[in-house]
């Protein structure tokens, strides 16, 4: 190591220090309370995975692997499943929801365009609990639906719509669906829409353009909005809770339980680990479809 | 509008399905009946009701006080961050790194922060949901000012440091006024993020002093009550106004 400033000019020296002064007073605050606050406490639940559960809460050696062979037991993979399947569900709905919605939005005269996108999002910006809770004010026994359904005289009695599978859906799909149709307009928005025009003059049905051209162009869009839908709903306990009554546990659930009741810390941070490790596999796939999606015409 | 066609029909429906549930909890907080769901007429007693409602009344004020601490810290700290990225290191994984609290789970955040101020045995209370916030609420106002250093011309620092001003006077004469819209669009997302953060602020608050999404969360486990309906209203006004405005803002301070 040489010092800068005995070789060269005194001033070149002083410059140096300065920015690398500026560059630890811009830099070195934000990274260090990143670090404190999100790695040491991620790395912190990495490790307990692999700890014993302390006696009154908290963790103790020694090292085991035994919260990971508990989390095997067929109870806790059927909680993993339904999880799964419920915030997969969820996504493929709110695509099917979302990209109509989207689509027309991005063909609207643009003056619409900005009101039509912000009652979207609108409802996104209230408060989480408000809006599940909205949903069991609507689905009650004694709710305005079920009021409906006995005026028509479609049946007799109140049906049960709160506190199932169902009602869950539901719930998650209020919650996150404007996630789906942002990122999806804006791939939409972005899109040259000659080449549609071309592939229909080109004798192409409009369906066989849609899903030749349109689809394709709008896959981006479509993977991120399902990354932004599945990722909130996969680790939802609010909503299992409130709307399906505690009959539908998610992983969620389990998670929260393990740390604030059951106090088991160590098989708490095994089952954050693996609904993290699914995410991460999902962000892998994203990744993946956005390089086959974008590698060709690069090339091209 | 006759271009979209058949489009109109999946647009209104769900423009129906977001706004039907809300309308619902608003119309049915002007009912004087305490039975939730049957219609007696119309009254405000209501909203009397919850504004004396201590608990509401004192989670809304702890809410404050975080909402208000958490954005001013992660405002400095993110804007900072933001610079320093754009100006003294072309790292993408710094980049990354600095913007993942923005993007990690909520739940594997929460139980985190819980793990790690126990194992420095540090008692939980306001200090920490609010420590806790900071930390997506940084990466949140990097992301924004991030976007907009792309647009802001350094040559105008350049100019002002060559005409003589100090490394200081251009830093709050040229690049803070240049990055203005962002901070100030970027620290209003961080206030309203932060006023309606539930899971975190579940998992690192104390008993004591509970935030009011977690008043509100003690209240919507027992049911449909017409006080809850008041205060969805109340809220649900609130929150659209903030949205509202701060679109207004940024497209005022954008044309500047």
């Amino acid at each position: 190591m040489t010092s800068p400033a005995g070789t060269t000019s005194r001033g070149r020296g002083a410059h140096k220090r300065r920015a690398l002064g500026s560059r630890a007073l811009f830099l070195g605050p934000g990274l260090f309370y990143v670090t404190a606050f999100m790695a040491i406490p991620i790395a912190l639940i990495v490790s307990y995975a692999f700890l014993t559960r302390g006696r009154f809460g908290g963790v103790r050696l020694p090292l085991t692997l035994e919260s990971f062979t508990r989390a095997l037991d067929p109870v806790y993979l059927q909680v993993l499943g339904n999880s799964l399947l419920i915030a997969t569900t969820t996504t493929v709905l709110a695509l099917l929801i979302g990209y109509p919605v989207a689509y027309a939005i991005a063909r609207m005269p643009s003056r619409w365009r900005t009101i039509a996108l912000v009652l979207v999002v609108l409802p996104f910006w209230s408060n989480f609990l408000i809006r599940t809770y909205a949903w069991i004010v609507l689905l009650n026994s004694e709710g305005p639906l079920n009021k409906a359904l006995l005026a028509t005289g479609l049946r007799d009695e109140p049906i049960g719509l709160l506190y199932n599978r169902g009602a869950v859906i539901v719930g998650l799909l209020y919650a996150y669906l404007p996630l789906m149709i942002l990122p999806l307009y804006a791939s939409l928005e972005r899109m040259d829409w000659s080449l549609l025009e071309a592939a229909t003059n080109l004798g192409a049905s409009r369906i066989r353009a849609f899903f030749d051209v349109t689809f394709p162009l709008s896959l981006p869009g479509a993977m991120i909005g399902a990354i932004f839908v599945f990722v909130p709903s996969l680790g939802n306990f609010i909503v299992p809770e409130l709307l399906g009554g505690g009959k539908t546990v998610m992983v969620g659930n389990l998670i929260r339980d393990q740390f604030l009741k059951a106090r088991d810390w160590p098989f708490g941070a095994v089952l954050a680990l693996t609904m993290v490790t699914f995410l991460i596999l999902l962000f892998a796939l994203q990744a993946a479809v956005s390089r086959r999606i974008n590698g060709p015409r690069a090339h091209a | 509008m006759r271009s979209l066609g058949w489009l109109r029909l999946p647009l209104l429906l769900t423009y129906a399905f977001l706004y039907i549930p809300i309308a619902v909890v608003v119309v049915m907080s002007f009912n004087s009946s305490k039975m939730p769901f049957t219609w007696t007429g119309f009254s405000l007693r209501w909203y009397g009701t919850l504004l004396e409602d201590t608990a509401v009344r004192q989670g809304f004020l702890n809410t404050m006080v975080v909402a208000v601490g958490a954005t001013i810290i992660a405002t400095v700290l993110g804007t900072l961050l933001a610079i320093g990225l754009a100006r003294y290191t072309r790292s993408a994984v710094l980049e990354a790194y600095a913007l993942t609290p923005a993007i990690v789970p909520d739940l594997a955040l929460a139980i985190g922060l819980l793990v790690m101020f126990s194992a420095v045995g540090m008692t939980l209370g306001l200090h920490s949901v609010l420590l806790a916030h900071v930390v997506f609420g940084l990466a949140f106002v990097a992301a924004v000012v991030t976007a907009r250093l792309g647009q802001v011309d350094p040559s105008l620092e350049e100019a002002s440091r060559d005409l003589g001003a100090s490394a200081t006077a251009t830093f709050f004469r040229i690049t803070v006024p240049s990055l203005a819209p962002a901070i100030i669009a970027g620290a209003l997302l961080v206030f309203t993020l932060s006023l309606d953060e539930f899971v975190i602020a579940f998992f690192t608050d104390g008993p004591s002093t509970p935030t009011l999404p977690i008043v509100i969360y003690s209240m919507v486990r027992f049911g449909v009550t017409p006080e809850i309906n008041a205060l969805a209203a109340v809220l649900l006004l609130v929150s659209f106004t903030v949205v509202i405005a701060a679109q207004r803002i940024t497209r005022l301070t954008d044309s500047v």
